[in-house]
């Protein structure tokens, strides 16, 4: 039977059986495996299109239609994540 | 932005988001399924597949002035947002001729940088204006 899990402000996912268990991904810290690249400041962001929604619309977002206003974008876990 | 699609946005907008903010979120809800663009920032969490809580300040120019990134069970603070806003727009309006110190607010008293400020910050900036 399905067991009940607790819900954390992480996503849930889940993976292969057979594999160890992730535990929520909130919750530990690992070293991390890769290195990751990290947005400079002071250097120009690189430019991306998204698909996204908008007051009643779908729409897709291109990030240089915004130069010459201040922008702020952010980024995170899922909707109904909580906080 | 999140890897949700642009579907369940429109779901969390309509559902639970409009009960909070009369006329739903005003601005475009990003979709990056697969995370390409939270690896792009660098913000994505590969061991969770989702994004963390990264938040960038982009320039008029397209330049990050600041980001911040939090794991996923603390929120964020949309006024030190505005107020980091706000400073960056005062320094670039003066061209770098005026710098904003530590707890710095609209309307409170800037440093301008030079030969005579090296050494003298404690004469035009008191501590408990950090806290102010």
């Amino acid at each position: 039977m399905a067991e009940e899990v607790e819900v954390g402000c992480a996503r849930p996912t889940g993976g292969p059986v057979g594999e160890p268990v992730e535990e929520a991904a909130e919750e530990k810290s690992k070293p991390v495996e890769k290195e990751i690249s990290m947005i400079h400041v002071g250097e120009k962001v690189p430019d991306f299109v998204a698909p996204g929604y908008q007051q009643g619309k779908f729409i897709n977002v291109k990030l240089s239609d915004y130069l010459g206003k201040w922008t702020l974008l952010c980024f995170y876990p899922g909707d109904f994540t909580f906080v | 932005m999140s890897i949700d699609s642009m579907f369940v946005h429109k779901m969390w907008d309509d559902h639970e988001l409009s009960k909070m903010v009369d006329g739903g979120v005003p601005f475009p809800m990003l979709s990056d399924a697969g995370g390409k663009i939270g690896r792009l920032f660098g913000i994505f969490n590969e061991a969770a597949g989702v994004e963390n809580r990264g938040r960038f300040i982009i320039d008029p120019e397209g330049v990050c002035q600041g980001y911040e990134v939090l794991t996923p069970p603390v929120g964020r603070n949309v006024q030190e947002t505005l107020r980091q806003v706000q400073a960056f727009q005062l320094v670039r309006e003066t061209k770098g001729a005026e710098a904003t110190p530590s707890g710095w607010r609209p309307g409170k008293k800037t440093l301008k940088p030079g030969p005579e400020l090296v050494g003298n910050v404690w004469k035009e900036w008191k501590t408990e204006m950090a806290f102010e």
